[in-house]
């Protein structure tokens, strides 16, 4: 039963747990129709300190398609949080008006602060760097969506490995499924925290490589998963210049690639994709942010605990 | 030489390492405490050279637990009727609550002071510990108890 709990973490929930949002998200999808009034009378309410564009709208549009209403804010100057007031207090105060919350906030851990101290369920949507649990369902339907299962795959996930908390949480996730192979594509200075290496992939004894240039293993890959490398994320600028062209994927790349290779991306994309590879039917990165609205549709249901009437 | 008489009934926390006795009084909220409490600094060790020794007389049920996450070196002998009836070997704890803090810039925690400072064991062989907010590690070389 998911009805009351929180999504912190994507161990939150376990692989069972996530077949059954992602069987919801899959009747959704055939019969949107059928869901648009299954949370009649229900508030979500979005307490977004920094800024998204994908994710809060996302979110929005799944309990508004699912016959819900949202309220909250969009950003920390727009709340209380600049007078001072804690996430705790926030929260409490939240729980009383509505009936589940997403939350996004710079510091790592806020979403488990408020969770702790909440009556209602609440879902991470992006801590800093730390962790992004419903990108990583969106990208798990993608790819479930795409292969038909979500084994026996190599995964090439490119760019800022260190900061990228859709990466962490997407690593975190599939270790738990069969036969996944990782070839992780950074800097030196962006490679995937340790928390990440050591208590996921050598721990669960995860075939994982660790490389710098995206070119030199386009061929092996069967899911290239694409994130933004900002420049200054760099220690110094002749690094950059140096790596700069290895995480922009365009043409040349991907003619490197096998023909049912699927890219994705969490977006925002700013050029690490080039824009010529949109047409290519292996751009998968739009149907990526469409699923995941309707996986947020299947988390909001599953999380309340409504059924379909 | 200073000397500290026996307890017929209570608690010996021994081979503390010298000068932690304090901080141990401290995390077992001994301050507080309404009971006989005699903490020795600098005792002579042939194990450690110098050692601290905290006795607590007359009370047995004090959460102990904490000890073995500040310094595994330590020992716990329970005395009853002058003997030592049993010698407790410290587990790490699943757990700590405000005993160290998370360094991490980016945690909620380094903005939020009221928070609890809370670290989960993540790896009992390596003595792991993970603030359960960020999932930064405890790193005892750079962060003193």
């Amino acid at each position: 039963m998911l009805k009351g709990r929180h999504l912190i973490d994507p161990m939150d929930l376990t692989v069972e747990e996530l077949e059954s949002v992602f069987e919801l998200a899959d009747k959704i999808i055939e019969n949107p129709g059928e869901y648009t009034e299954v949370c009649k009378g229900k508030l979500l309410s979005t307490c977004f300190y920094e800024p998204s564009t994908r994710t809060r709208l996302s979110f929005e549009a799944a309990m508004l398609r699912l016959g819900g209403q949202v309220l909250g804010f969009s950003s920390a100057e727009n709340s209380s949080a600049a007078k001072g007031e804690s996430v705790r207090d926030t929260m409490m105060t939240i729980a009383s008006y509505a009936d589940i919350c997403a939350m996004r906030h710079p510091k790592e851990g806020a979403p488990k602060v408020a969770a702790l101290n909440s009556t209602i369920p609440v879902i991470n949507g992006g801590d800093g760097g730390h962790q992004h649990p419903t990108q990583t369902l969106a990208d798990l339907l993608t790819i479930r969506a795409l292969r038909g299962k979500l084994t026996d795959f190599t995964i090439g996930i490119c760019g800022d490995l260190k900061f990228g908390r859709t990466v962490h949480s997407l690593i975190k996730a599939l270790s738990r499924y069969e036969n996944i192979k990782f070839v992780l594509i950074s800097p030196e200075e962006l490679k995937i925290p340790d928390y990440i290496r050591e208590e996921i992939l050598i721990k669960k004894g995860m075939g994982f490589q660790e490389i710098e240039r995206l070119e030199d293993v386009m061929s092996e890959l069967d899911i290239l998963y694409m994130t933004r490398v900002q420049k200054e994320r760099f220690f110094n600028e002749a690094d950059y210049v140096r790596l700069k062209d290895s995480y922009i994927l365009d043409k040349d790349k991907m003619s490197m690639a096998k023909q049912d290779m699927a890219v994705l991306h969490p977006l925002p994309r700013v050029n690490e994709i080039s824009v010529e590879i949109d047409s290519d039917p292996r751009a998968a990165y739009f149907k990526q942010a469409k699923y995941g609205m309707f996986v947020r549709m299947a988390l909001i249901m599953k999380l309340l605990g409504v059924e379909k009437c | 030489m200073l000397k500290v008489d026996s307890i017929e009934r209570g608690i010996v926390i021994d081979h503390i390492a010298a000068g932690k006795s304090m901080k141990i009084y401290k995390y077992l909220n001994l301050d507080e405490a309404d009971f006989t409490v005699a903490m020795i600094k600098n005792v002579v060790s042939k194990k450690l050279g110098k050692k601290d020794i905290i006795k607590i007389e007359n009370v047995l049920d004090i959460d102990l637990n904490v000890l073995g996450f500040i310094d595994h070196n330590i020992t716990i002998n329970i005395i009853e009727n002058d003997k030592i009836v049993t010698k407790l070997n410290l587990e790490l704890p699943q757990e700590v609550s405000n005993v160290v803090k998370c360094n991490n810039p980016r945690c909620i925690t380094s903005i939020e002071q009221e928070i609890d400072q809370r670290f989960r064991l993540v790896n009992k062989e390596e003595k792991l510990y993970r603030c359960i907010y960020c999932d930064q590690a405890y790193d005892p070389n750079k962060q003193d108890i």
